[in-house]
């Protein structure tokens, strides 16, 4: 904003000494908490230099966890956008009774520890579970496999996409969707000509932000994974089993792929949030806080 | 406490600049700033409050030089356009804030009597545990000027103080705020985009377009004498007409108005549309009338004259006359002004 | 009710309440019922064993440390983010999601060799006397590391949002800028900074991954509740494992509850009267 130059009494906080010292402070800690464990994982990957490097990224082993991951997400991701936009769907344009109760209970997974998830997934699907007994009559493996992965994967990401999705749907409103169907358009013509080209920044934020948490997930997969070197380790359990076999080289060479997609979901972020994803305020984190002056009819 | 602006001058980059203000406002005075949007209006206020910075000129208040003096320390009392009222803070704990962040301390005792005083000034005196969000834009606005007074202010600064508000609360608020300044004698500064408001309301009016005074004066002095054309186009309704200035005449369609002091040239004649009258024959501008409006108190006419300019105005409700006929216009109270 | 205009209501519930249905609720409804066919007393008995007593402590005073850190590091970032301009501030605010965005194994083993006594920090620390790695300060660093952006992310929007006449007022109203922050921007920025606290809160009780790298996982001093439902797990003690994973699920629902009540006080003002 052109006046907030020079001519412009200080607003708070803008002492000198002040902001010169919060400003280093800051920055300090967010080099020694953020950046240096970014940087401590390029070094360490080639630590043994980079023939070392190149071969652990080729272990077969490394291979099939890169693999797996990317399948697994290629399974959950799809699944959770699905659900995400039919949820924000039903929630944002229709009315019907305990709305409320479903948005809360599309929330649990962010509140809920990972182990938990994982550990609830046992009782499920493993043999002390509900259905343990039933699945290995029918010879059905669903824990220790890849449906089990999947399934804990997309209990951990439950949300993503629904909750980028609701608080932009819920402000764009049902004008442009009734007037669509009141121009005779279908339900599926209305949601792919009027609604998606009006969310799909932020759905694809959903997305982006799903798969990351997807290829990065450990505790919940851990969980129920079995951790079987070469056939039920995905990425992060992969380096864990080679972090505790005292191949640290080999295991950061590892982790440096996914620090690697962490970046690129990052630089994805920016990018959306430049077309205007992300931008709107959650309900869940901050209830009322867009009400701090709220309109009152007198 | 008066208050004088010398040369004052802020430079934006865009708009709502102020180019070499000069102004005196007398102790006890209540002063409109008008002018539209961007002309500079509202940065003036902000100036005269220490929350702006001045590029160059002085502020005095009385004979002290005012120009450096931070916000805090400048004794003002603002009142901002939204009202700008703590939401957390009840509304007696608003009207304190001031009080108990003040240098001069108070007992406990003595703020909740000042503010039981101001509230009764206000006439909120029921108020006073509600929260802003609780209560009307119209007592928000009371609440936002006890607010400022309970700091004893040496000048009262208000930016668009009725512009939040409906057109009935508004009138009301204008009026009550007169009286508030009678009683209080103290210095007021307001601005205001509405020309109505402005004249309803201020002892002297300072108009102002692209961040410089254009005419300064009683409401009734620049009505009467509006300095140019943009002073009476923004002070109401006006027609214009096209002339041609020679040797103190402006001539439209033949027709000659005393144009005393006005250069040769091209021209313009400026007139409100209550100062016309429609004749049928003899003097005046040969015009048509295109369309008949009717208002409650009267009848507006859409008229056209011989060379094609539109002209506008009032008449009785028993006008008689209809679309199509033709006639002529005769103009009280003409204004002529050179063209810019 | 309106009348209902738009379609495809009824395949859109249809697919969310399937979604959340065998995703969400029969899971976790798995675990309750589990826990609960153990009877009270065997529950009892193995939720407040002297070894999940010590857990809970581990957990919660390492996370509410971390907590308190990140309220004032998380609000100082956002305040840096915000009202200051300086070369690379857009870096530092894209940076703040990195924590979300790194996987928490990469972060653990990351955060490891960073504060192990070889390490960049552990090093110099260790000649300090502080050990980091495989004590509570370094489950009190992960902890920290995985939950910086929730502070930073609910209050860095209220603060840009936040009214600039406010205060300029209370600076017209003779405040100094101490009294400013704590009257008048501290309680508005409140309803976030709770917000994010209790998000922080919720993630440092339930982090696992990044924890268990660094932690040292010593029973009874470094081993944290989550990893112990993990240990019983790994020694076919099902119920154990269902019972201590039940006192967490507890807490998050516990801990949802809460905030929404603290929340709802604390924006008391703007409930209309």
């Amino acid at each position: 904003m052109a006046d907030h130059g020079k001519g412009r009494p200080p607003r708070v906080g803008d002492n000198k000494v002040f902001r010169r010292v919060l400003l280093t402070v800051v920055l300090l800690l967010v080099a020694l908490m953020i950046v240096a464990p970014l940087v401590v994982i390029a070094v360490e990957a080639f630590s043994r230099g980079i023939g070392y490097f190149a071969k652990s990224i080729a272990d077969p082993d490394t291979r099939h966890a890169i693999l797996l991951t990317v399948v697994t997400a290629l399974i959950a991701v799809p699944f959770n956008t699905a659900f995400g936009v039919a949820a924000a769907w039903a929630i944002t344009k229709h009315d019907f009774p305990g709305k409320r109760l479903l948005t809360v209970v599309i929330e649990i997974p962010f509140s809920v520890s990972p182990i938990v998830a994982g550990v609830s997934y046992l009782f499920v699907y493993g043999l002390q579970g509900l259905f343990g007994h039933a699945l290995q009559a029918a010879d059905i493996k669903i824990l220790f496999a890849l449906p089990g992965i999947v399934l804990a994967s997309m209990f951990v990401t439950g949300p993503f996409v629904a909750r980028e999705l609701i608080p932009l749907m819920q402000a764009q409103g049902r004008d442009l969707e009734e007037a669509a169907t009141s121009l005779g358009a279908s339900g599926w013509r209305t949601f792919f000509s009027v609604t998606l080209p009006n969310i799909k920044w932020a759905l694809l934020y959903g997305v982006v932000l799903c798969n990351s948490r997807v290829m990065g997930e450990f505790g919940a997969v851990s969980v129920v994974s079995g951790n079987i070197r070469g056939q039920t380790n995905t990425l992060p359990l992969h380096i864990e089993l080679l972090y505790h076999d005292y191949n640290a080289a080999g295991a950061f060479a590892a982790a440096s792929i996914l620090a690697c997609l962490a970046i690129v979901t990052l630089v994805a972020k920016v990018a959306l949030e430049r077309r205007g994803a992300g931008r709107v305020q959650r309900p869940s984190a901050l209830a009322g806080a867009d009400s701090i002056t709220p309109e009152v009819k007198p | 406490m008066k208050i004088r602006l010398e040369n004052v001058v802020k430079e934006f980059q865009t708009f709502r600049a102020v180019h070499g203000v000069s102004l005196d406002i007398e102790s006890g005075e209540l002063v409109a700033l008008l002018g539209p949007s961007g002309s500079g209006k509202t940065t003036i206020l902000r100036m005269v409050a220490g929350l702006e910075y001045a590029d160059g000129g002085a502020i005095y208040f009385g004979e002290e030089n005012a120009t450096d003096i931070p916000v805090r320390e400048r004794g003002v009392g603002f009142v901002f356009q939204h009202y700008a009222l703590f939401p957390h803070m009840t509304v007696g704990e608003n009207i304190a804030f001031g009080m108990k962040v003040s240098k001069v301390k108070r007992t406990p005792r003595e703020i909740a009597a000042r503010v039981t005083e101001l509230l009764d000034l206000v006439q909120l005196g029921g108020l006073k545990d509600r929260f802003p969000g609780q209560i009307s834009g119209g007592q928000r606005q009371r609440v936002a000027l006890a607010r400022a007074l309970a700091v004893d202010p040496r000048v009262l600064l208000l930016d668009e103080p009725f512009g939040a508000l409906d057109a009935n609360v508004r009138r009301d608020l204008r009026r009550w705020l007169r009286k508030i300044h009678d009683e209080l004698g103290i210095t007021t500064l307001f601005v205001t985009h509405d020309q109505e408001e402005a004249l309803d309301l201020a002892d002297r009016v300072v108009i102002l377009n692209k961040g410089k005074i254009v005419q300064e004066g009683t409401p009734e002095a620049v009505c009467r004498n509006p300095a140019d054309a943009f002073v009476m186009n923004f002070l109401g309704d006006a027609n214009r007409l096209d002339a041609d200035i020679r040797g103190g005449k402006a001539y439209v369609d033949d027709i000659a108005f005393e144009a005393d002091g006005v250069a040769d040239g091209s021209g313009q004649i400026l007139f409100r549309p209550a100062d016309v009258t429609w004749r049928e024959d003899g003097q005046g501008i040969s015009a048509k009338i295109v369309r008949v409006i009717d208002r409650p108190d009267s009848r507006r006419v859409l008229a056209m004259t011989g060379s094609g300019q539109a002209v506008e105005f009032d008449t009785a409700p028993e006008f008689p006359h209809r679309k199509g006929e033709a006639g002529f216009i005769d103009i009280r109270r003409p204004r002529v002004y050179a063209s810019a | 009710m309106r009348r209902r205009v738009l379609p495809g209501l009824p395949l859109a519930l249809g697919i969310t309440l399937v979604y959340v249905g065998i995703i969400v609720v029969l899971p976790l409804a798995a675990l309750v019922f589990k826990a609960a066919s153990l009877g009270p007393e065997d529950y009892w008995r193995i939720v407040s064993s002297d070894r999940a007593l010590a857990s809970y402590r581990v957990t919660l005073l390492c996370a509410l440390a971390a907590t308190a850190f990140n309220l004032v590091f998380g609000l100082s970032l956002a305040w840096v983010l915000v009202r200051y301009r300086f070369p690379g501030r857009r870096l530092v605010d894209a940076l703040v999601d990195l924590p979300f965005a790194l996987p928490t194994a990469v972060a653990g083993i990351a955060l490891t060799t960073l504060f192990a006594t070889n390490g960049w920090f552990g090093g110099p620390l260790s000649h300090l006397g502080i050990k980091v790695a495989y004590t509570p300060l370094g489950i009190i660093v992960a902890m920290s590391f995985t939950s910086i952006p929730f502070i930073v992310r609910t209050v860095q929007p209220v603060l840009e949002e936040l009214d600039p006449a406010l205060e300029e007022a209370g600076q017209t109203l003779g405040a100094s800028d101490l009294s400013i922050f704590a009257s008048v921007m501290l309680p508005l920025l409140a309803p976030a900074l709770l917000a994010g606290v209790s998000l922080s809160f919720a993630r440092s009780l339930g982090e696992f991954g990044a924890i268990i790298f660094i932690a040292g996982n010593q029973p009874f001093s470094t081993e944290i509740t989550a990893l112990l439902a993990f240990i019983r797990l790994e020694e076919y003690d099902y119920p154990a494992s269902a019972a201590i994973a039940s006192v967490m699920l507890l807490t998050a629902f516990v801990m949802l509850a809460l905030t929404n009540l603290m929340q709802a006080r604390a924006l008391r003002y703007t409930v209309k009267g």
